[in-house]
């Protein structure tokens, strides 16, 4: 399945360094996993020694905890709550400023963004797609994010391809994953068995390639590529979860009166943490803040929450006052919406929302409790009920 | 500017918290005494000038007769009236008097309590006049109240969102402590404001700044228990700053063993 393999290189796990040099010597910012506060997250990296070397993580819906392992692995982990959304689309950002001028007018300043070029470092397959769907939302053709443009297409992506999988992943029912083929500037793959700790490496683009140049490595040998695809396979195995995704679109189109959000209302907290960790949700609110003396004021854009009575205030009040109706805004949206918005799934399957909602919602349990409710409802309509509604 | 606005600064049952958050504006104190005129603030001077007034910043529950009267007279005096912090949206901690018998704590505190006039409850502004908006927390914090005023004299909106402190927390980055090291946290239903400090600390949230727009307290709750914590210690979380606010109140009823 993948013609690139045929060009994949080995990097030992000493010669990794090589990667960060590389990168440093061009001026990039490398961002990537390190162990802080008891979890995994994405932060700025100096080097190797700052990966969660021999750290991985056992994470179910409302539950993350950081564990040791066995080996050295670097990389022996999956996503934990920080996606790499921050880094090209940032929680708040300053848009413009305006100060008034002695003739009673304003004068606008736009404020550049001054954000250094990120080299992303262990992006799992699904979070590259998370990143592609974001392209479509900010880097369209009529409307292109100037701020989003400008840093992703400073990006330097590596990718890391899964030797395993959480309890929250379903990539493979999502189709993102485990293994990316493309859209990356390089992918390793870490092999780490009782002979070698290495990496298969692959380029991605010229930009990938330069670098790889760099860096020591050898090329693969059969049983390299070998060791890399069971990688994949093993994560395959290990997937956590499954979503069908069979029909979802007119599943959820004509769920809109299903009795399932009832019991949605009961349990969301309307937090909208889910929202947050997710790697594809991009809304945001534009607020206007002026100083005391109002000679100053400024535009600022930060993320903003479909959970949120504010984000659907219209004049007279919310549209979305229940919580039931937030929640099924948003999995409608992720998952049916958004694909005759911008033809794709909303959703690449990360687990996120799983993992960090307060209260363990699943989203793959809902669609699936959905589905089931759907289908003894036409059951009951086509008058061949065969289950009782009793523990709806 | 010949006309600035004149601005007052009220205190029933509180500690002063509120209206210190005013005071510790220092870098921008300046400013706003350039913008407006203080014409009360006990905290800072004694003088006070007549109304009538813009703007009142009102801090403190009302817990006396005499109380209930001053604030219908400042009420009258002023444009806006806006209430500030835990005591003034909510009753504040001393509404934990709501749910005992004042006068056994009377009896118990003082030597004379026969001189103690006190009302059987402590009560958000709300229950006695009309307020044109809150600014919760215990105490405020010090970049709303200033979002606040200079949106007043700037003729806009302020921004105060409404929503959860989790977006906060999360739009800062932090780890979920909650989810990550099973602590409990208020978060999930507690109005945004302070910008999630706590959970940065590692401390689940207290909830200062009351409950958020429609929370499901009793989700939260049933989480809370599922996580260990006992049923009157899922009381006690509910029952400090905002013990009065309506939803707290219900769901602190909710647990404790019928307490
Ligand atoms: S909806 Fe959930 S699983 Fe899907 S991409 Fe967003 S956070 Fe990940
Ligand atoms: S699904 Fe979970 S994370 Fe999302 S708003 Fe509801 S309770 Fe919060
Ligand atoms: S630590 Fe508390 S406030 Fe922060 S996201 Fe978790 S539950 Fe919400």
């Amino acid at each position: 399945m993948t013609a690139t393999t045929n060009k994949a290189g080995v990097i030992s796990r000493d010669s990794l360094e090589g990667l960060f040099d590389a990168l440093i010597a061009r001026d990039y910012v490398p961002v990537g996993p390190t162990v802080r506060e008891g979890v995994i997250v994405l932060d700025e990296l100096r080097g190797v020694d700052d990966l969660p070397e021999g750290w991985t993580e056992d994470q179910d819906a409302a539950t993350y905890r950081l564990m040791r392992r066995a080996d050295a692995a670097l990389f022996g982990f999956n996503n934990g709550q920080h996606a790499w959304k921050p880094y090209l689309f940032p929680p708040k950002a300053k848009l413009w400023e305006a100060e008034k001028t002695p003739d009673g007018g304003f004068s606008m300043r736009e404020t550049p963004d001054a954000a250094k070029a990120f080299a992303f470092i262990g992006v799992r397959p699904c979070d590259l797609h998370a990143i592609q769907v974001q392209d479509a939302v900010f880097m369209a053709e009529q409307n292109t994010d100037p701020l989003y443009a400008r840093r992703r297409r400073k990006a330097f992506t590596v990718v890391i391809q899964c030797g395993q999988a959480a309890k929250t992943c379903f990539c493979t029912s999502m189709d993102t994953g485990p293994r990316a083929d493309g859209g990356f500037d390089l992918a390793l793959t870490e092999i780490l068995d009782a002979d070698r700790h290495s990496f298969v490496v692959e380029a991605g683009s010229a930009a990938g390639a330069s670098v790889l140049a760099e860096i020591p490595h050898s090329e693969a040998r059969p049983d390299d590529l070998a060791a890399a695809e069971a990688c994949t396979k093993r994560a395959v195995d290990q997937m956590g979860r499954t979503l069908d995704t069979t029909g979802v679109k007119d599943l959820l189109y004509g769920s809109y009166e299903s009795r399932r959000w009832a019991d949605l209302e009961r349990r969301c907290l309307a937090c909208g943490n889910c929202t947050m960790v997710c790697p594809t949700c991009f809304c945001t609110t534009v607020e206007d803040v002026t100083d005391l003396s109002g000679t100053h004021a400024e535009r600022w854009r930060h993320w903003e929450s479909c959970y949120t009575t504010d984000f659907s205030y219209i004049h007279g009040g919310s549209v979305r006052p229940t919580i039931r109706s937030r929640y099924r805004q948003w999995l409608v949206h992720k998952l049916a919406t958004w694909q005759d918005q911008f033809g794709t799934s909303g959703c690449v399957g990360c687990g996120r929302c799983i993992t960090w909602c307060p209260v363990g919602i699943d989203l793959t349990e809902e669609v699936r409790l959905i589905r089931d409710s759907e289908r003894k409802k036409d059951a009951a309509d086509g008058h061949v009920q065969e289950h009782p509604h009793a523990s709806d | 500017m010949a006309d600035k606005p004149k601005l007052a600064v009220w205190k029933f049952a509180s500690c002063d918290g509120c209206q210190l958050t005013l005071l510790d504006c220092e870098d921008e104190l300046l400013a706003v005494a350039d913008a407006i005129t203080i014409a009360n603030f006990p905290e800072a001077s004694r003088a006070v000038l007549d109304g009538p007034y813009d703007v009142s910043l009102v801090e403190g529950s009302i817990t006396t007769a005499h109380d209930r009267e001053r604030l219908e007279a400042v009420r009258e005096q002023s444009g806006l009236l806006i209430a500030i912090g835990a005591c003034a949206t909510a009753g504040g901690i001393q509404a934990l008097r709501n749910f005992a018998d004042v006068r056994a704590f009377t009896d118990m505190v003082y030597a004379h309590p026969e001189y103690i006039s006190t009302l059987e409850t402590s009560t958000p502004l709300s229950a006695h006049v009309r307020v044109d908006m809150e600014l919760r927390g215990c105490p405020i914090n010090k970049a709303q109240l200033l979002e606040v005023v200079s949106a007043l004299l700037n003729g806009r909106k302020p921004n105060v969102p409404q929503g959860s402190v989790c977006i906060e927390c999360k739009m800062r980055g932090t780890p979920c402590i909650m989810v990550a090291h099973g602590t409990p946290c208020l978060g999930p239903v507690t109005h945004a404001g302070c910008g999630a400090i706590c959970p940065a600390y590692n401390r689940g949230c207290y909830a200062c700044f009351g409950p958020m727009e429609r929370p499901n307290t009793a989700s939260l709750a049933h989480h809370l228990g599922a996580l260990g914590v006992a049923d009157d210690a899922v009381q006690r979380l509910f029952r400090t700053y905002n013990a009065s606010a309506p939803e707290f109140r219900r769901e602190g009823d909710r647990h404790g063993g019928g307490a």
